[in-house]
């Protein structure tokens, strides 16, 4: 009796995960094939090596990774280090600064570039220009721009204006301002180029329906034309972001952490305790530190963009 | 010798045999400046001629930041070099404990070593379980204080003679606008805290601290002293008046822009390439003029445990390359070369300097351990940060610079 009324729920339930699975691995075959190097680097490269982070960052691990678990206590010696909590603050405070100002400058040049100005590619390379040299020549460019005795300070006090005084990159205060400018330096032009490229993808007859009602240029600049550019500006702000995120190789060039550890970043402070210190438990810890700082970033926005079903 | 090399491997090549021809052995290292190359290329040739065997020069750039990773990474990941450099202390310990370096006991059992090297506190690190891992090559010390004559003559003073003198000096130095410590932005200043607290705080400090890790001993009076003294210099120096690099350091020292400077013995090397002559253009002072023995660092070679199937031409080679290194024709060839102590006691230096001399004096007395030998790495970049923070922020007590030391020594493994 039981074995007949299980018989069709049974059969119901094989035909229906066949046609399931039938869907899923044969239903247009070759693109899954295709796919399947990109899915195999997704599971074990990012997803794979992320695990690996974080299980190892509850460890005691040393110089090779060991499976003896100490619970948080890698965690609680980072938030007791105040290098990490300088790290992390100067990267918020970069971070806000850099990314407004990268955004904002990029926009202004690019309006500027789009208002139809002769010789308009020579100035697009120009500007361009520093974003094909790498952060560790830009940090050390800059590095001797900067140096009190040997750069600008001391140029114009040789000059004779021996009341000038532009030594950021030796003052723990403004040392922040001296990445700042390097930063932007190298970042502006490649998002100018963006937003140029966002403003020229504007129909032109919007901007004539937009003349025809009377509304000034900056205002169908902010309000219509700004609004219409969202998928250049969330590009934007995703490559500044991770851009930020891992600032690493500007600083070891331009400060070094210095002037003692006022300008210090999380990635570095990983790379130095994994290897300079050989401390892979703490090394880790600190890496998922930014992963989840990422996530928190990431996650509420990704839901945002491709979440909703109705919106796109 | 290189003539029967070759015939000896043109015949066993014949015979189809691996047993006894020249092999090739892969040495990695990070002597890479002028100085440096020279002398690790004594080593090369010293081992090519009497063994007919081929050194493989791998250099690498960076030092003990950039090439120690790189070093070390080989090893983990199972492609392991004939012979590596690495600083004498604790880098290579974990390596050492997951068995992946050869033990060298057998090789150097009928040399006797405990009766040449100079001091056993430099093996300490490379005994493990009875076994001997690694071999030390020469000593560097940090202890030295380098003082400028000119400046000394600026200001009309005689040049001090010892660590105290100095200190009493710079309120003259400074009047007269010379710079009383002169000090490079960034590394040079890892070193300086570790020469105070052997000269300044004594030995018995230093064992109490490093190697017992005693807490209470860091928060003792003779502590103090040691941290007063590094806030001392810490009243002298700004990072506006920071150098790039130690080398700028000795220049302003002959120039007698800057007065002294406490830097290990390599400083020399740059002193003397500029052409400064000890006691004439500069002064030095190991243990800063107050202790009698010298915290004795340095490098090592340590050989990797070779995967199963090497040739063992190749294992024989680590063998005698081993006991090259430590031969005293090596030794001296090296360690005259790279300005560095020999380790061991039985080589002739006559024709060293003033402060080669001084220091070899010293050594009679036997070595302080320095920081490598008993902190771990990560403890050792822990106090780096700590100090790096102190010297530049001035809102940093000495009671809290106590404290936070503490906390480091007392979490230290």
């Amino acid at each position: 009796m039981a074995d007949v009324a299980t018989q069709p729920g049974n059969m119901a339930g094989t035909s229906s995960r066949r046609g399931f699975l039938h869907r899923l691995f044969l239903h247009n075959l070759s693109a899954k094939v295709a796919a399947i190097p990109m899915i195999a680097t997704v599971l074990v490269i990012f997803v794979g090596c992320t695990v690996w982070t974080i299980y190892y960052s509850f460890t005691s691990s040393k110089l090779l990774p060991k499976n003896t678990f100490v619970g948080f206590d890698q965690y609680a010696r980072l938030f007791g280090t105040n290098r990490w909590n300088i790290s992390i603050t100067n990267l918020l405070l970069y971070g806000s600064m850099s990314l407004v100002l990268t955004l904002t400058l990029g926009f202004l040049l690019a309006v500027l570039m789009d208002q139809k100005i002769r010789f308009e590619s020579a100035f697009r390379t120009i500007m361009l220009y520093p974003f094909a040299l790498s952060f560790i020549v830009t940090g050390l460019v800059w590095q001797w721009i900067m140096n009190p005795t040997l750069g600008l300070q001391g140029t114009l006090r040789n000059m004779g204006w021996t009341g000038f005084t532009f030594d950021w990159i030796s003052n723990p205060r403004m040392v922040l301002f001296a990445l700042l400018i390097a930063g932007l330096w190298q970042g502006v032009g490649f998002c100018m180029i963006l937003m140029l490229a966002g403003l020229r993808g504007v129909d032109e007859e919007i901007w004539k329906a937009a003349r025809v009602d009377g509304i000034p240029t900056w205002r169908t600049y902010i309000s219509v034309v700004l609004p219409m550019m969202r998928g250049v500006l969330v590009t934007a702000v995703v490559i500044i972001g991770s851009g930020i995120v891992r600032l690493y190789d500007l600083v070891v060039a331009l400060t070094n952490g210095g002037p003692g550890i006022s300008s210090e970043v999380p990635a570095k402070y990983v790379y130095d305790y994994m290897f300079g210190g050989g401390n892979i438990g703490q090394g880790l810890a600190a890496s998922t530190m930014m992963l989840l700082s990422v996530m928190i970033i990431m996650i509420p926005w990704a839901y945002l963009e491709f979440g909703g079903k109705g919106r796109r | 010798m290189k003539k029967f090399a070759v015939v000896a491997m043109m015949a066993t090549a014949l015979l189809g045999s691996t047993s006894s021809y020249a092999a090739d052995l892969e040495v990695t290292h990070w002597w890479t400046s002028a100085g440096e190359a020279a002398a690790v290329a004594e080593f090369a040739r010293v081992f090519e001629e009497e063994t007919g065997n081929k050194w493989i020069d791998s250099a690498l750039a960076g030092s003990g930041t950039g090439a120690n990773p790189v070093i070390i990474s080989r090893i983990i990941g199972g492609d392991p070099m004939g012979a590596t450099q690495m600083n004498t202390g604790r880098d290579a310990e974990e390596l050492i404990q997951a068995g992946l370096m050869r033990d060298l006991t057998d090789v150097v059992a009928d040399m006797d070593i405990d009766s040449f090297y100079v001091d056993q506190t430099l093996l300490e690190p490379c005994r493990y379980e009875g076994g001997l891992y690694c071999l030390p090559v020469n000593i560097h010390s940090w202890d030295w204080l380098w003082l400028s004559t000119k400046a000394y003559e600026k200001i009309g003073q005689p040049v001090p003679k010892d660590w105290n003198e100095y200190v009493a000096s710079w309120p003259a130095l400074q009047e007269a606008g010379i710079l009383p410590f002169g000090l490079a932005s960034g590394w040079p200043i890892n070193g300086i805290p570790g020469v105070l607290m052997s000269a300044i705080g004594g030995e018995d400090l230093v064992f109490k601290i490093n190697r017992d890790k005693d807490v209470e001993a860091v928060r003792s009076p003779e502590f103090r002293k040691v941290a007063d003294a590094l806030d001392q210099i810490r009243s002298v120096v700004s990072p506006e008046t920071m150098v790039p690099s130690f080398g700028d350091v000795g220049t302003q020292l002959i120039e007698g822009t800057a007065a002294g400077n406490i830097h290990g013995d390599w400083l020399q090397g740059d002193l003397q390439v500029a052409g400064a002559v000890p006691g004439k253009d500069y002064e030095c002072l190991p243990a800063l003029g107050l202790g009698n023995k010298l915290t004795g660092g340095g490098d090592s070679f340590y050989f990797p445990q070779l995967p199963e199937g090497t040739d063992p031409a190749v294992i024989e080679a680590q063998a005698q390359l081993a006991r090259i290194l430590i031969s005293p024709e090596a030794q001296l060839a090296f360690n005259m070369k790279k300005g560095s102590m020999p380790i061991r006691t039985d080589i002739d230096l006559a024709q060293a300097n003033p402060c080669m001399q001084k220091a070899l004096g010293l050594l009679k007395n036997g070595l302080l351990p320095s920081g490598d030998f008993s902190l771990s790495s990560d403890t050792q970049k822990q106090l780096e940060d700590l100090n790096l923070e102190f010297i530049n922020d001035d809102s940093i007590t000495v009671d809290d610079y106590i404290e936070r030391y503490a906390s480091i020594i007392e979490s230290a493994d």
